[in-house]
């Protein structure tokens, strides 16, 4: 699945919901099921910067493609986690780096792309990116 | 008696809707909304006679500064200073704090003396002084509070013959907490040690009067009490104030200058560097015009009758933890819920049209005690309901639902 028609399954399982309520109850569901992330990944190397809450992202370089793993001590923001992951883990850097990020709009979190909501939604893109680009030059 | 309907009429802002809902603002403490009065104030100064003040010899000029120290006379009442020389405007209880640190600190602090603060303090009224402390080689000491948010009430035993200053909050940010201030400048007086009271989170909700407080320095900001965003006040004991010097220096604060010398002005204008934020200055004395309307006894009692009710209301709820149980309190209630994270919290109420505030509060020290990641922090003023905290706590229920709790 690329990462275009993984968003596109976002948006499908988001569009059945149009009361905000169950949209975040969804977002927290998906945090909840997400693994708990190693402790030993836990680390200030591995926290994103300018959160309210602790998130942390992991990233491993498998066979040409990036798998994250990622966590955080607020639900609703390990599930917005939770839907990064789903949708850059086990993607080549060059497809995450070309990944357009118009499903963020489409989901009704553009709220959390702000830089000043300090929720991390912008923070754990960058940080995404960065790691393709890291990733990418190996 | 208050006449609430009309009071929240006076606020516009009350009005607006958020996700479709209507607002229910209960994150005064990090600032109050305005009233039609100052935003009129705002906008008149501008429209009929803005001119820079202290400068020129036309009318409008005159006219602006007469109306400006006119601002400063109402605030200096309010207050009960001796004189309006005490109170120099800031942009806000920051720059207050700074100006002390820089100049009061400079010229009074040296090397082994010791500065006394709270451990309740919100950052600006600690990092100022740390690093005070730090250009200095001087000793930073503070007093603890207990788990309910009282500060320690040996803390005279923690003043020596080094201590040069202790700065305490007559509000917590973070707590609520009203400190004995009276108590506290009493005790340090009979040392010969100066205080400074941080009346950020007070001037609004209590009656604040100097004179009978007796402090050193007082501070506050304007945009805390229904006034505008960059003004404040740094009140000082004129004979502290007349022995400081300038802590910026430009414009006004100058008496003469020649290629070998300056010299300065007088109070209050030696501390008032460059074109002062005129209109701000102008609509805070409005602003606190507004509040002697509605009379600062009034608004003390209704809002101890509203924190009484939310937190009684609040307490209901089993998995919520009230942070902050000091028998006397200000207009806010800090609390976390039991297995979330106050992040969730915050984002959640948001999206019911409940503003709060979520996160340490700027008083990471706070958080420290306890040992958590922040606290949410519903704070009300006067214009806020038992509606408004009801809704709240339905909020809160719907959340704790939500949340599986």
């Amino acid at each position: 699945m690329t990462i275009q028609e993984k968003q596109q399954d976002i948006i499908d399982e988001f569009s059945v919901f149009d009361d905000w309520m169950d949209k975040y109850s969804y977002i927290i569901e998906l945090g909840a099921e997400m693994p708990a992330l190693d402790s030993k990944y836990q680390t200030e190397d591995n926290l994103i910067k300018g959160c309210q809450s602790k998130v942390w992202f992991h990233a491993d370089y498998i066979d040409g493609k990036i798998v994250f793993e990622a966590d955080s001590d607020a639900i609703i923001t390990k599930g917005i986690a939770a839907i990064l992951v789903r949708v850059f883990s086990n993607e080549t850097p060059k497809d995450i780096i070309d990944a357009d990020l118009d499903f963020i709009d489409v989901l009704g979190l553009k709220q959390h792309l702000s830089p000043t909501r300090s929720n991390g939604l912008l923070s754990m893109l960058k940080q995404v990116k960065i790691y393709a680009l890291a990733f990418s030059n190996k | 008696m208050i006449d609430i309907e009309k009071i929240r009429k006076d606020f516009p802002i009350l009005n607006e809707k958020v996700y479709g809902k209507s607002l229910v603002y209960l994150d005064n403490g990090a600032t109050t909304q305005k009233p039609q009065q100052v935003i009129d104030a705002i906008c008149e100064c501008y429209a009929h006679y803005n001119s820079n003040i202290h400068r020129g010899v036309h009318f409008l000029s005159n006219k602006a500064t007469d109306i400006h120290e006119k601002s400063r006379e109402t605030i200096r009442e309010f207050i009960n200073a001796d004189s309006s020389e005490e109170l120099i405007f800031t942009a806000g209880t920051t720059e207050s704090i700074n100006l002390l640190a820089y100049s009061w600190g400079d010229f009074c602090v040296e090397e082994g003396d010791e500065i006394l603060v709270s451990e309740m303090e919100h950052h600006s009224n600690l990092v100022p002084w740390q690093l005070l402390c730090e250009r200095k080689g001087a000793k930073f000491k503070y007093i603890p509070f207990d788990d309910n948010g009282v500060l320690s009430s040996d803390f005279d035993s923690l003043i020596n013959e080094k201590t040069k200053l202790v700065c305490v909050n007559h509000v917590s940010n973070a707590l609520g907490t009203i400190n004995p201030i009276k108590d506290i400048i009493e005790k340090a007086h009979a040392k010969g040690v100066k205080v400074l009271v941080d009346a950020a989170q007070s001037i609004q909700h209590i009656k604040v009067d100097v004179k009978d407080l007796d402090c050193d320095f007082l501070v506050f900001s304007g945009h805390k009490i229904y006034g505008p965003t960059g003004t404040g006040i740094l009140y000082g004991k004129k004979d502290l104030l007349n022995a400081m010097s300038p802590w910026q220096s430009g414009g006004e604060m100058i008496e003469t200058v020649s290629l070998d010398k300056t010299t300065f002005n007088v109070l209050p204008f030696k501390f008032e560097a460059g074109t002062p934020n005129y209109v701000g200055n102008i609509a805070l004395g409005r602003a606190i015009e507004y509040v002697n309307e509605i009379g600062i006894d009034n608004i003390e009692k209704y809002e101890a009758d509203l924190l009484k009710y939310a937190h009684e209301k609040l307490s209901s709820i089993p998995s919520l933890k009230i942070y902050g149980n000091a028998e006397n309190k200000a207009s806010l209630i800090s609390f976390l819920i039991e297995g979330t994270h106050p992040y969730d919290i915050g984002t959640l109420l948001d999206r019911m049209g409940i503003a709060v505030r979520t996160g340490t509060h700027c008083a990471e020290t706070v958080m420290q005690h306890f040992d958590i990641p922040g606290t949410i922090r519903a704070s009300f003023a006067i214009y806020n309901t038992k509606k408004d905290i009801d809704d709240l706590y339905e909020g809160l229920l719907k959340i704790t639902k939500m949340l599986g709790l």
